[in-house]
C-alpha cells in the first residue's frame, strides 16, 4: 500500500498523540493523580501505528497491559482514555477498568489486559467470526516478548494456522519482561523461527522503524484478508519508562533508555525521513505537535474535571440481564 | 529473641531459613530474582514487591526466574515436587490461575489420592490476592474459596506477620500442596516476630479478640477489618469474639463453633464474592451444627456478586469495611425473635 501525505501526516499524528499521552501520564502519576498500575508504551509507538494505518474499523485488535498505544492508533477517542485512567464516570470503561482495561469494541479494540497472553486466543475469535461471517476483516493480537512464551500464545498460533485465520500476531519485543531479559526467557533463536514453526510466515523488524513495521503488516494483513491465513511479525523495539510507574529498573544498564531515544526514536527517525523525501514541512509536523499538545491538556483537564462513577455503579453491569 | 518486622519480611525470612536448612526447598516464579539475563543488576527485584529480594545472594541457582508461563512452571513445582524437591512457586496474583489451574487442581490436588495414597506433593503456591489497590478486576480478586472446594488442597490466609511466617515454614514442611495467600495490602503490617524458626499447625483458627456478644469470623485483611470495628463496639457495649480462621483448609470447625455456641449471634466478613464462598460455607458449617445456640439469623458482611471495580469510589464500598462490620454486628446484637 503506498502511503499518500496524508496518510503520512496521520502516521505522525497518531504516534505523536502516543508520545505526548504517555509523557504526560508519566507526570501525572508521578504527582500523584492516576492511581493503580500503569504501563506506558513510549518508545514503541511506531509498532501500533505502523499495524494500524491498514486496519479499518471493523479489524480488531486485542491488546495488553501496556495498552495506551494500541488504543490511540485504532482510534479510541483519547480524552476518554484519560478520564479511564483517572476512574472517571466520562471513561472508556465508565471509571471501571482502569489503564490496564481501556477497551472499546465499537472501535475494533478488544481490551487492553491484565492476563499476560490473554489476547491471542480472543483473535482467534475475532478471526474466526470474521470467516464465518464472510467479512474479509482481520484480527490482530499484540504481545510482549514475554507474552510470547504464555502457553496461550502457542496454542493460538497453532490454531490460526490449523483454521486458517485472518489472524496476525504482532510481538513487540522490548528486551524486557517486568525485569527478565527476553534473551533469557525465550528459548529459541528467534520469535520469527518459532512462528515459522506453527506454520506462518515471520518477519522480524525494526519496531523504531514505522515504514519497516507498516510494509511487514501490509504483508501479513493482505494474506490475512485474502484468505490466506495468519503471520507473525517480532518488532524490536526499546521502552522508554519502567514495567509499570514506580520500577527503579536497576536491571537495564544506566543509560540504555536514554540512549534508545536519542539514537532510536521512531518520532525522530519518521520526521527526518519525510521531510528529507516526502514533501513534508518541518512546520506542518511542528503544526501536528501543538494541536496533540493541545488535545493532551484538553484531555487532562478535563479528566481532572469529570465527575467520578456514582456510588451505585459498582453494581451495575454485571451481566446483560440477570 | 522477637522483634518488630513487617509481614513481608516475615514471609522472606521464613523462605530464608527453610532454604538454608533443607537444600531440596527451591523457589521459583516470575522476577523472584529479577534481571536474569539482563545487563544491569541481578536480583534486581526479589519479586515484584521484593518480598523474595536478597535470596538469590545466597541461595544462587536454587531460585528460579522463569519465563512467563504459569502452566508449564507451575506444573514443573507440582511435578519437581512430586520427584523429590519442596518447591515453593510464586504465582504473582492468584487472578492469573487462570492460566495454570489445571497444574493445580487436577495435577496436584488430585496425585495423592488418585494414586491410591502412593504420593506426595509438598509444593507451596505463594500468591497475592486481595483488594484495595486499584489494581481492577484482574488483579484484586480473593479467590481462596475456589481453591478450598477441592479436595486435596491446604489454603492458608496470614494475617500477621508472626502467622505469615509460623505459616509458611509449616508450608513449606508440609507434605500436601499448600496454596499461601498473601493479601497485597498486608505486607507493610508489622508485628513481633521471633527470630528462630517456628511453626503454625494447620486448621488451627486465631480467637484474636475475646467477647461473649457476638462472633465475627473472619479471615485474611478482614480480620484487622473486624478488630477495628469490634473496637469502635466495644465502646457501644457490645462486645464481639473475633476469629481468625488462619487456613480454610484444612477448617477449624471446633473454633467456630465453640465461638458460635458461645455468643449466638455470628457475622462472617469475607472480602470475597458471596456466592459458593468462604462466608457461605462458614454459615453453612454454623447452621448444621451450632442451629439449638443460635439467637439471631447468621449474617454475611462480604464483596458483592460483581468483579472488582477499578475507580475509588467503587472500589471503596466494594470491600466490606468496618462501618459496614459495626452496622451488621448491631443488628445483630439487638436482633430478638
Ligand atoms: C498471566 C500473567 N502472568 C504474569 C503477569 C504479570 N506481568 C504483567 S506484565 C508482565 C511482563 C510482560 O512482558 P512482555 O510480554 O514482554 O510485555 P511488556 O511489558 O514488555 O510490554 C508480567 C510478568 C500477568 N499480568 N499475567
Ligand atoms: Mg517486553
Amino acid at each position: 500500500m503506498a502511503l499518500t501525505k496524508d496518510d503520512l501526516l496521520k502516521a505522525y499524528r497518531l504516534m505523536r498523540t502516543i508520545r505526548e499521552f504517555e509523557e504526560r501520564v508519566h507526570v501525572e502519576f508521578a504527582a500523584g493523580e492516576i492511581e493503580g498500575f500503569v504501563h506506558l508504551y513510549a518508545g514503541e509507538e511506531a509498532c501500533a501505528v505502523g499495524v494500524m494505518l491498514h486496519l479499518t474499523k471493523a479489524d480488531r485488535i486485542a491488546s495488553t497491559h501496556r495498552g495506551h498505544g494500541h488504543c490511540i492508533a485504532k482510534g479510541v477517542d483519547v480524552p476518554a482514555m484519560m478520564a479511564e485512567i483517572y476512574g472517571r464516570a466520562t471513561g472508556s470503561c465508565r471509571g471501571k477498568g482502569g489503564s490496564m482495561h481501556i477497551a472499546d469494541l465499537d472501535a475494533g479494540m478488544m481490551g487492553a489486559n491484565g492476563i499476560v497472553g490473554g489476547g491471542p486466543p480472543l483473535i482467534c475469535g475475532a478471526a474466526l467470526a470474521a470467516k464465518v461471517q464472510g467479512t474479509r476483516d482481520v484480527g490482530v493480537a499484540f504481545i510482549g516478548d514475554g507474552a510470547s512464551n504464555q502457553g496461550t500464545t502457542f496454542e493460538s498460533m497453532n490454531l490460526a494456522t490449523v483454521w486458517n485465520l485472518p489472524a496476525i500476531f504482532v510481538a513487540e519485543n522490548n528486551g524486557y519482561a517486568e525485569a527478565t531479559a527476553a534473551d533469557y526467557a525465550i528459548g529459541a533463536g528467534s520469535l520469527a523461527d518459532r512462528a515459522e514453526g506453527f506454520g506462518m510466515p515471520a518477519a522480524t523488524v525494526d519496531g523504531h522503524d514505522f515504514f519497516a513495521v507498516h510494509e511487514a503488516a501490509g504483508e501479513a494483513i493482505r494474506r490475512a484478508r485474502s484468505g490466506d491465513g495468519p503471520s507473525f511479525i517480532e518488532c524490536q523495539v526499546n521502552r522508554y519508562y519502567g514495567h509499570y510507574e514506580g520500577d527503579a529498573q536497576t536491571y537495564r544498564p544506566p543509560g540504555e533508555a536514554e540512549a534508545a531515544r536519542a539514537n532510536h526514536d521512531c518520532l525522530d527517525k519518521f520526521a527526518g525521513r519525510v521531510t528529507a523525501s516526502a514533501g513534508i514541512e518541518r512546520e506542518e509536523l511542528d503544526d501536528i505537535d501543538r494541536a496533540v499538545a493541545a488535545l493532551i491538556d484538553g484531555a487532562v483537564s478535563s479528566a481532572k474535571a469529570d465527575p467520578a462513577p456514582a456510588a451505585a455503579e459498582y453494581l451495575t453491569d454485571v451481566y446483560v440481564d440477570y | 529473641m522477637a522483634r518488630t518486622i513487617t509481614m513481608l519480611q516475615a514471609i522472606n525470612e521464613a523462605l530464608d531459613q527453610e532454604m538454608a536448612r533443607d537444600s531440596s526447598v527451591i523457589v521459583m516464579g516470575e522476577d523472584v530474582v529479577g534481571g536474569s539475563g539482563a545487563e544491569g543488576e541481578m536480583d534486581a527485584w526479589g519479586g515484584p514487591l521484593g518480598v523474595t529480594k536478597g535470596l538469590y545472594a545466597k541461595y544462587g541457582d536454587r531460585l528460579l526466574d522463569t519465563p512467563i508461563t504459569e502452566s508449564a512452571f507451575i506444573g514443573a513445582a507440582v511435578g519437581a515436587a512430586a520427584s523429590g524437591l519442596r518447591p515453593v512457586a510464586e504465582l504473582m496474583f492468584s487472578d492469573f490461575v487462570g492460566v495454570c489451574f489445571d497444574q493445580i487442581y487436577n495435577q496436584a490436588a488430585k496425585f495423592r489420592y488418585m494414586f491410591g495414597g502412593r504420593a506426595e506433593t509438598p509444593v507451596v503456591v505463594r500468591t497475592m490476592y486481595g483488594a484495595g489497590l486499584r489494581a481492577a478486576a484482574q488483579h484484586s480478586q480473593s479467590p481462596y474459596s475456589i481453591f478450598t472446594h477441592v479436595p486435596g488442597l491446604k489454603c492458608v490466609m496470614p494475617v500477621t506477620p508472626y502467622d505469615a511466617k509460623g505459616l509458611l515454614i509449616q508450608a513449606i514442611r508440609d507434605n500436601d500442596p499448600v496454596i499461601f495467600f498473601e493479601h497485597k495490602g498486608l505486607y507493610e503490617t508489622e508485628g513481633e516476630v521471633p527470630e528462630q524458626s517456628y511453626s503454625i499447625p494447620f486448621g488451627e483458627a486465631n480467637v484474636v479478640r475475646e467477647g461473649n456478644d457476638v462472633s465475627i469470623i473472619s479471615l485474611g485483611l478482614m480480620v484487622h477489618r473486624s478488630l477495628e470495628a469490634a473496637e469502635t463496639l466495644a465502646g457501644e457495649g457490645i462486645q464481639c469474639e473475633v476469629v481468625d480462621l488462619r487456613t480454610t483448609s484444612p477448617l477449624d470447625e471446633d473454633t467456630v463453633l465453640e465461638s458460635a455456641e458461645n455468643t449466638g449471634r455470628v457475622v462472617v466478613v469475607d472480602e470475597a464474592p458471596p456466592r459458593c464462598s468462604i462466608a457461605t460455607d462458614i454459615s453453612a458449617l454454623v447452621a448444621q451444627h451450632a442451629f439449638d445456640a443460635l439467637e439471631a439469623p447468621i449474617t454475611l458482611v462480604t464483596a458483592p456478586h460483581t468483579p472488582v471495580p477499578f475507580a475509588g469510589v467503587l472500589e471503596d464500598q466494594y470491600m466490606p469495611d468496618a462501618a459496614r462490620i459495626a452496622a451488621a454486628v448491631r443488628r445483630v446484637a439487638g436482633y430478638a425473635q
